[in-house]
């Protein structure tokens, strides 16, 4: 197969939003809880909620990326929101509809969403 | 798990956290048998036989701290349940293959899921590995 140019254009465009996905310097970073617990109770959709709308923003600034369990299977399914400078927050009992709220509050305006949060911190030190 | 997508999504955290740079996803369905194999093949690290002989217990987990490892063993026992098979070669430094086999109109087959959005999803998650994925269905 001969790829023409606008091929390669759409490649490079596709590798630039997928590497925006997990590294570089982001502004806020979505990090969805991948365990096996977090995936039994619907962390798929979760995760790809939360990239429909991180698509749908048309953000370039947001980090997204995903982790296993978090050791608190019971408040699954989970995922963490850091902002630049803040300590990450940990939101529980995800639903699609609470993704969104978080997404628009928390992750375009800084504000957390107190009734979806668990509370500060990382599950581990270090 | 509610089907075999997402005990695909739950089984390749571990050739991601092995350090794989490329992960085949392989159904391959044998209508005339009511044969579904899955196989998932890596090229990460790998396992020693002392490992390999250990890690379908729900009690083993190579992450540190932690004291329990479902994937595998949840995904063995779907099989099981099926009157299906299940195996898992690897060898350290090479990579690993996971073949499971169900016999897919058993009651207690699981269904297929949304496969493709575990493809996605594991594609966008980690834009470092390549993910291959085949369906090999046939009449045979």
């Amino acid at each position: 197969m001969k790829l023409k140019p606008e091929d390669l254009k759409k490649i490079s465009e596709k590798m630039e939003a997928s590497t925006n996905l997990r590294s570089g310097a982001g502004r806020a970073k979505i990090t969805v809880h991948m365990g096996t617990c977090g995936i039994a109770t619907g962390a798929r959709d979760i995760m790809k909620a939360f990239l429909d709308e991180l698509e749908a923003s048309g953000k370039k600034d947001i980090i997204f990326t995903t982790t296993g369990c978090a050791g608190l299977c019971s408040h699954e399914p989970m995922a963490t929101i850091e902002i630049q400078g803040e300590s990450p927050v940990k939101y529980v009992h995800l639903t699609k509809e609470k993704v969104k709220i978080i997404f628009e509050e928390h992750v375009l305006n800084g504000n957390i969403v107190k009734g979806s949060a668990l509370g500060r911190g990382s599950e581990r030190v270090g | 798990m509610e089907d075999l997508s997402l005990h695909i999504l739950d089984i390749v955290e571990n050739p991601i956290l092995a350090g794989s740079s490329r992960i085949e996803v392989i159904l391959e369905k044998k209508k005339k048998e009511d044969i579904l194999i899955l196989f998932i093949i890596d090229d990460g690290s790998g396992m020693d036989k002392e490992t390999l002989d250990i890690v379908s217990s729900p009690f083993y987990s190579s992450k540190e701290g932690k004291r329990f490892g479902l994937g595998i063993s949840l995904l063995k026992q779907a099989a099981l349940e099926t009157e299906g098979t299940f195996e898992i070669n690897s060898k350290a430094g090479v990579g690993t293959e996971i073949k499971a086999l169900f016999k897919s109109e058993h009651p207690d087959m699981k269904p297929l899921g949304d496969i493709m959005l575990t493809i996605r999803m594991l594609r966008l998650s980690h834009p470092e590995i390549e993910f291959y994925y085949e369906d090999r269905s046939n009449s045979k």
